[in-house]
């Protein structure tokens, strides 16, 4: 059988999203984030929530998303996408209300906002790129960057004398009785890509209910950051990242029963 | 032979060669071009066509989203 009669529009099975805009993203070659992107357009656009979705994008890599997702967005300071979201949710009750963070954003300078935003319950979806790293300004260690791990501010590794220890946020965040889902997921092979995409469908809908916070964390790579091949960058992050951020879920409060809710 | 067939369709221009498509593929059908595009990145296509089968492996994992996947059974 030949190509051309393999390509043709009653044979198609995978395309892009009708919502992601036709824009060549800005993010480096192999970069989580136009993943990530990819994921939340086409969940989006299969429950057909795209006029309800209000997006907030923080200060970091992912500052541009407006660009490249065809819904609202609100670009809010660096580390406060949870509190701007929360005036957008509580204002507009009948809208979706999502925030999409990084590492340096939601777990350093925006860690007060983010623990009461998840405190107070706020009816929202809370998406976590960890990539261990402040990608967008060169590479300077973050909070969640690993013990020995090398960036440009921790020439000799992170130690843990003096830069302490790595801040697992969302297993704090999982101890807050307002939240109710949180989730550990990663986007570098095609099953974790699913799983992911399963889980931030469930954290809309729980939006949708008005469950809650939902918190999604998905461990990421920044080869550029790193100074990796994407494909070296994503060995190492399944090497030296899942043993200190193990993938899975933290917590389902619809799996509880119903005495041991908070 | 196979009895279902797939094809792949990589926008040129779109890709940036992160080379995350090819390790995705479970048949070794992509491969990255020695050509570049005109932003010089040595984007994918497929080196092996004949044996793709359509199973969009490459599609979920690719950053840029410039893959189209067709799939017929035969």
């Amino acid at each position: 059988m030949d190509i051309k009669d393999i390509i043709k529009p009653e044979n198609l099975v995978y395309d892009k999203s009708k919502l992601q805009i036709d824009t060549i993203m800005h993010y480096c070659p192999g970069c989580t984030h136009g993943v990530v992107h990819k994921i939340l357009a086409e969940v989006i656009d299969e429950m057909g929530i795209q006029e309800r979705t209000i997006g907030v994008s923080p200060v970091g890599c992912a500052v541009f998303a407006y660009n490249y997702i065809d819904i609202d967005w609100q670009q809010a300071a660096h580390g406060r996408a949870p509190a701007v979201a929360t005036g957008i949710a509580r204002t507009n009750p009948d809208k979706i209300v999502f925030t999409y963070q990084g590492d340096g954003d939601l777990a350093s300078i925006g860690a007060a906002e983010i623990l009461h935003a998840c405190n107070r319950g706020e009816n929202m979806v809370v998406i976590f790129i960890n990539n261990a790293i402040y990608g967008m300004t060169g590479g300077q260690m973050a909070p969640t960057t690993l013990l020995g791990q090398r960036t440009s501010t921790s020439p000799g590794g992170r130690n843990v004398e003096l830069n302490g220890h790595p801040l697992k946020i969302t297993e704090m965040i999982a101890m807050l009785p307002g939240v109710h889902y949180v989730t550990r997921q990663s986007a570098h092979t095609a099953s974790t890509v699913r799983k992911c995409k399963k889980a931030i469908r469930k954290a809309f809908e729980n939006v949708m209910a008005k469950k809650g916070t939902s918190f999604i964390e998905v461990v990421s790579t920044c080869n550029s950051g790193w100074k990796m091949t994407p494909v070296g960058a994503n060995t190492w992050m399944e090497e030296n990242m899942f043993p200190v951020y193990v993938p899975g879920e933290l917590k389902d409060n619809d799996k509880q029963v119903p005495s041991e809710k908070n | 032979m196979a009895k279902v067939r797939g094809a792949v369709v990589v926008e040129k221009e779109g890709c940036k060669g992160c080379s995350l498509c090819v390790e995705a593929c479970p048949q070794g059908v992509l491969a990255l071009n020695k050509e570049v595009n005109s932003r010089g990145y040595h984007y994918s296509y497929m080196k092996n066509p004949d044996d793709c089968i359509g199973c969009s492996n490459c599609g979920m994992v690719c950053p840029d989203t410039c893959i189209t996947i067709y799939r017929v059974k035969i």
